[in-house]
């Protein structure tokens, strides 16, 4: 009968959200700080962001040789 | 805690009410007795609606209580970004129709994408050339991925299935002859990505599912069910964090799933229409999303939930695709109005706008190294971006 399958499924529902109502958080604050850490942390390492110099970049024009 | 408490107290009654009722229900019942226990599954049905409501009350209050600041309010002390300067320095031509998916090889410069024309093809982005072609049985090719060692490749689409081509080097020899068919999905495969080896594939469908499978067998190791509509988008979460991974919905859910055991550890709901793209930030603790509501948003998973939204009101087209620069510091994100806007993670303001594409970008993927990233379109082209 559909009754019973429906009270299985919201019985899963119940158990999920009793799973995720259980698990421990932390504050927003330091979980921004974190995140703000390990950007700044890896700042340098980034070359999108720091704008690799052209000779260093596969991706950039390379300085054309001419002949002299 | 008092949540725990209470809610243990409810589901001991809950399952205690659930076993009388089985029992009723096994003897051989008369009719007047059926109509009974009709009602009195309704009354338990009615009792499980409202703990689940009350449940959720719950999850969001605690999520509240946390919520103590903004993550660009912390960031306010931070240097700002400067001006960007990005341009398209290669132009992939050669599919026929809309460019669906892309992704990169661990060695930096090659390219899988594929195609709504049923294409399949590898590239070299430094050269431009085409290494590979495929041809697939199927039209709308929607997702495709490269093997982490490079020697292969998968993909699928509205074949339902998720196919692997190991990449020979011989230019002459048939791709089409050495397809492994590993998944099988009842509707349309949306997204695939292999694990850490080329042993494992991780797929999401329109089925609404998500899976794990072994290359080698084609045997489904686990399945993935919480969705409540198709699931568009998948991302695994990096090395060194652990056995996760993140799926985004039609159901505007972006839920975050154990691979061992099959279970979703947490739920993310506050976007307003479907998730199309999904990406963990680089430190592994947290995720963006992209939605055709028009936003990305950054869900940090130890506050358990939403801590950034990247919208502008000039901004009316959804989001198809998003990626992090190495350092997270910036967020990209392909829209269907034909740009890119670039985001400052940390900030949450906009710090450049891309054109170049006369289409929807569909997909976006900063390379291994962070050197470029690279964007396909329905224009039927693939840009690189530096």
């Amino acid at each position: 009968m559909s009754g019973s399958s429906n009270i299985v499924a919201m019985k899963k529902v119940v158990l999920q959200l009793r799973l995720e109502a259980g698990i421990n958080r932390v504050k927003v604050s330091q979980a921004a700080a974190d995140l703000q850490q390990f950007c700044l942390q890896h700042a340098q390492h980034d070359p999108l962001l720091t704008g690799m110099s052209t000779s260093n970049n596969p991706f950039r024009p390379q300085k054309v040789c001419s002949f002299l | 805690m008092v949540v725990c408490c209470c809610l243990g107290r409810t589901a001991t009654w809950v399952s205690y009410q659930l076993k009388i009722h089985a029992q009723k229900y096994m003897r051989s019942p008369l009719i007047p007795e059926m109509a009974t226990q009709e009602v009195q599954l309704n009354e338990t049905l009615a009792h499980l609606k409202s703990e689940s409501e009350s449940l959720k009350s719950k999850l969001e209050e605690e999520r509240a209580k946390l919520h103590d600041v903004e993550l660009h309010q912390v960031a306010e002390k931070v240097e700002g970004l400067g001006q960007f300067v990005m341009k398209t320095r290669r132009t992939l031509k050669g599919h026929g129709n809309k460019v669906l998916c892309m992704d990169w090889c661990k060695d930096k410069r090659r390219i899988v994408s594929s195609s709504q024309d049923g294409k399949v093809i590898v590239w070299d982005a430094f050269t431009t050339n085409k290494e590979h072609a495929v041809t697939m049985p199927c039209t709308w090719v929607m997702a495709c991925a490269y093997a982490p060692s490079g020697c292969a490749v998968a993909c699928g689409g509205l074949d339902n299935k998720c196919s692997v081509y190991p990449l020979s080097l011989d230019k002459n020899e048939n791709l089409a002859a050495k397809k492994k068919s590993v998944a099988m999905h009842t509707n349309y495969l949306s997204a695939c990505s292999f694990t850490n080896s080329d042993m494992q594939i991780l797929t999401s469908s329109g089925d609404g599912t998500c899976a794990l499978w072994d290359v080698e067998s084609g045997q489904l190791l686990q399945s993935f069910h919480g969705h409540a509509a198709d699931v568009l988008c998948l991302d695994l979460a990096p090395s060194e964090t652990g056995n996760t991974f993140v799926s985004g919905g039609c159901d505007k859910k972006a839920n975050v799933w154990d691979m061992r055991s099959g279970q979703c550890i947490q739920s993310f709901e506050t976007h307003e229409s479907d998730i199309n793209s999904v990406r963990y930030y680089p430190s592994g603790d947290a995720f963006a999303s992209g939605s055709d509501d028009a936003t990305c948003r950054l869900y940090d998973l130890r506050a358990d939930r939403e801590v950034a939204i990247y919208s502008k009101e000039s901004i009316i087209f959804g989001v198809s695709s998003v990626d992090f620069s190495l350092s997270g510091r910036l967020l990209f994100g392909g829209y269907n109005d034909y740009t890119i806007n670039v985001w400052d993670v940390l900030k949450g303001t906009r710090v450049s706008i891309l054109f170049g594409h006369e289409n929807r970008v569909s997909t976006l993927r900063v390379s291994p190294d962070g050197t470029a990233f690279s964007t396909g379109s329905w224009d039927h082209t693939l840009r690189i971006w530096a």
